[in-house]
């Protein structure tokens, strides 16, 4: 009978053990990508599904763990930015074989480069670091030593690394052969996209085991997010990266372990007056949107943590300044966000010589405040959001119309015929490094929006803006970088001339057997650490 | 079958009735944002539940019926006069008028109209109040949905410049004027009214669909194509069956004008 127990232990012990050694590998990962690729070539994408298939396939030199926001040595061990900013030396990882089983090089690395900036392929990876006009140069040091010279300093240099695949030079199957976790197996047009382990991923976990753990990864293409909830509530799919809220509610309503709200993310919503001179608006009109009494007052009347509550349903937070708190390092964390405040906003615009006249707020001149809130046709967060507004606007007097046009037609307006008066619309941020939005902050640049192109800044803030963040890009001191970008999130903050709403969080849905799964802000927000993720049979207890 | 047009007639009353009334049935202004409790489920206070934004959803649908079921027919009358007009017209006279209208005809039904109205709306002035946006959105259903009903219009004219009666009249002196006010209009009020019941409900289709783009009516003012927008949201996994009700009512009001259609096709 003893004998007998024993065994039946031992039977145990080693069904149990053959269990968590089959959750620890292997099995197929299933998830829906919204379109199809529009490209396999790791320097030409600029779509969301062929940037997936990149994060998926790609081998990087360096990665930016999207967790900590710090950079990781990945194809290459170490990494050094020059004292002027405009290059960089790489010591790449000895012996690593690109899937196809074609040994890396440094003339890989150099290869990559050269394709990367080459003018005539127009990648869109490669337009980050095109910082001025001249050759770039990349000098094969050794068979592991490579240092890439730009022709200018580009801020942040190293991060950028984070986007750039490595191509062989050698390899008969040319951006097939790939560096990264898994290699595309086949590509069923309009269908779906099998990637299959990389024999020869150069990574391996503590224990000398050879990653990725899932054996593959299936990519089903399906535009319809309805049925991908009830794949994922039925088991056929392993997560969806991005939730909005009304499903994230549904969801965890249903299945709340499934439900992962990671927190703010870096996107905004925010809205803007046209202060465009030559805009075919009244005088009036632009004497009110240049003012920042007006503006600062349009702001604090507006309600944003209900905003945040009804529109996002809890799942966002007002919003400061044009960088969210989820970007750790640059955030301005000694601003606040505008409290809601209707006698404050009437107190600025009483200084601007504005009065109620019953229920109607009438300027100096006595005309009645009026103007129309143009945003998207189709979103409708947007939309709730204008809806709301024009209620919160209603209760100090001023008729707000909301219009929402064609995406086509709002471009035009905003972009070309600066034929508005406010504007609402979002902005989908991936860079962490504030020097991405040079193009939005500098006085002279076209997405400057709320007066964009000026020969000279309009405004003495304006001015100061333009100082900064030309400072803040003309140096490598980290330090400095972070004053200037501070001071400039706190005249944004003082000027409003973008009111920004709220920022929404990041929400993930995570099936129950996808271990090792911590969805974050950043995208890709669930699959960011992909050859760490295993798919088991028992309940996660890892999230 | 009788009783059923009565039905249906009693019902498109009873429906008219509430909605012109709406300011004295309606518990609360279609506007008003009740922020606490959006999505709610129907309750006694909000009989319907509330929206998204926590507006009381049965005083939008009483508003939402008013401006739909207003602004409907009024946009076919003035696609049904235009297609009077211009059909009529091109029939009686015949000849070159006749082809070229026919081929404008041909054209405006050839034309993408969602896109058109789409492309049109783009165009219009942005600050407008909901109302005259409305106006504007229904005004352009009418004069763009004219082609039709000027093509049965026409034939129909055609037809009776040939027919006895007009042979008649023409025997006895008519001269063309007179043909066409005592002899030719006349006999084509039938069909005009066919025309005019038809376009309703097309009218109403088309603005809601022109709601389920975001382009229909402008917030804050409701409309059927505006409500039906909730829709959108409605999935397996959500449970607001109140979401549905501007739906049943659509379908209703416009089963309920096709039956009241059948009895003015009798008339005629």
């Amino acid at each position: 009978m003893r004998q007998l127990r024993i065994f039946a232990i031992f039977l145990v012990s080693v069904t149990l053990s053959a269990g968590l050694a089959w959750a620890q590998s292997g099995g197929q990962l299933r998830f829906c990508l919204a379109s199809e690729p529009k490209t396999m070539n790791p320097l030409l994408v600029d779509d969301d599904a062929s940037d997936t298939v990149r994060y998926l396939t790609g081998g990087v030199l360096m990665r930016l763990n999207r967790l900590t926001q710090q950079l990781e040595p990945e194809l290459a061990t170490s990494w050094k930015v020059g004292r002027n900013g405009n290059a960089i030396s790489f010591t790449l990882r000895p012996n690593v074989r690109f899937s196809d089983g074609t040994p890396f090089t440094a003339d890989d690395v150099a290869y990559t480069m050269q394709r990367l900036m080459d003018p005539a392929l127009h990648s869109p990876t490669g337009d980050a670091f095109r910082s001025s006009d001249g050759k770039v140069v990349t000098q094969v040091v050794g068979k592991n030593q490579v240092t890439v010279t730009f022709p200018a300093p580009i801020v942040g240099l190293d991060k950028l690394f984070d986007q750039v695949a490595i191509l062989s030079s050698k390899s008969p199957q040319k951006e097939m052969a790939v560096l990264g976790s898994y290699y595309v197996a086949e590509n069923k047009a309009g269908s779906y996209l099998l990637l299959r382990r990389n024999p020869n991923y150069w990574k391996h976990d503590a224990r000398g085991r050879q990653l990725p753990y899932i054996d593959s990864v299936r990519l089903d293409i399906q535009q319809n997010r309805d049925i991908e909830m009830l794949r994922l509530v039925r088991g056929e799919i392993g997560f969806i990266n991005s939730l909005n809220a009304e499903y994230y509610d549904k969801l965890a309503a249903q299945a709340p372990r499934m439900a992962v709200d990671a927190g703010v993310s870096l996107d905004s919503e925010q809205m803007w007056f046209n202060q465009v001179p030559r805009a075919p608006l009244p005088a009036y009109k632009k004497a009110w949107f240049t003012s920042t009494n007006f503006r600062r007052a349009i702001s604090s009347s507006i309600h944003r943590e209900d905003l945040a509550r009804v529109v996002y349903r809890g799942h966002a937070r007002p919003a400061v300044s044009w960088i969210s708190p989820a970007n750790k390092f640059w955030f301005n964390s000694k601003l606040q966000p505008h409290s809601f405040d209707r006698q404050a906003a009437l107190r600025l615009l009483a200084q601007d010589g504005f009065r109620m006249q019953g229920n109607t707020l009438r300027d100096r001149d006595g005309h009645a405040v009026e103007f129309s809130l143009i945003t998207n046709a189709g979103n409708k967060p947007r939309e709730r959001m204008a809806a709301m507004i024009q209620q919160d606007m209603a209760a100090i007097g001023i008729r707000l119309n909301v219009v929402t046009l064609d995406f086509p037609s709002l471009i035009e307006r905003i972009a070309r015929t600066f034929d508005y008066e406010a504007c609402l619309l979002g902005l989908v941020n991936d860079d962490l490094d504030p020097n991405a939005q040079m193009n939005v902050w500098l006085s002279s640049a076209e997405n400057h929006q709320w007066n964009p192109a000026q020969k000279t800044p309009a405004t003495a803030w304006e001015a100061e803006i333009d100082s900064l963040m030309r400072k803040q890009a003309s140096t490598l001191d980290v330090n400095k970088r972070k004053q200037a970008i501070d001071r400039v999130q706190e005249i944004v903050w003082q000027q409003e001339p973008f009111i920004y709403l709220v920022n929404k969080n990041a929400m993930s849905a995570v099936a129950a057997n996808l271990h090792n799964a911590h969805p974050v802000v950043l995208r890709p927000q669930v699959y960011w650490n992909i050859d760490q993720l295993t798919i088991g049979t028992e309940v996660a207890t890892n999230r | 079958m009788k009783w059923i047009r009565v039905a249906a007639i009693v019902f498109l009353v009873a429906v008219s009735s509430a909605c012109l009334l709406a300011d004295f049935v309606a518990p609360a202004s279609y506007e008003q944002q009740f922020r606490d409790v959006p999505d709610a489920a129907a309750s006694a206070q909000h009989l319907l539940g509330t929206d998204d934004l926590g507006r009381d959803r049965f005083s939008r649908l009483l508003y939402g019926t008013r401006v739909s079921l207003l602004l409907a027919p009024a946009a076919a009358l003035l696609s049904s006069l235009l297609a009077a007009l211009i059909g009529g017209a091109a029939g009686f006279l015949g000849g070159w008028l006749e082809s070229c209208v026919m081929a404008a005809t041909d054209l405006f039904l050839s034309l993408p109209w969602l896109f058109l109205l789409i492309t049109v709306r783009a165009f219009l002035p942005l600050n407008v109040s909901p109302f005259a946006s409305v106006t504007i959105t229904f005004a352009l259903l009418g004069f763009l949905g004219w082609a039709a009903a000027a093509r049965v219009v026409c034939a129909d004219a055609r037809a009776l410049c040939s027919s006895d009666i007009v042979l008649l009249a023409r025997a006895t002196g008519s001269s063309g004027f007179r043909l066409l006010w005592r002899h030719i209009v006349p006999n084509l009020k039938p069909v005009l009214s066919a025309q005019f019941w038809i376009s309703i409900p097309v009218f109403i289709l088309t603005e809601a669909n022109l709601g389920m783009l975001g382009l229909g009516v402008a917030e804050p003012l409701p409309s059927w194509g505006s409500m039906l927008r909730e829709l959108e949201s409605f999935s397996a996994f959500s449970a607001q069956p109140c979401q549905f009700v501007p739906l049943v009512l659509l379908v209703l009001t416009v089963s309920c004008f096709h039956l009241a259609l059948q009895k003015q096709e009798l008339w005629a």
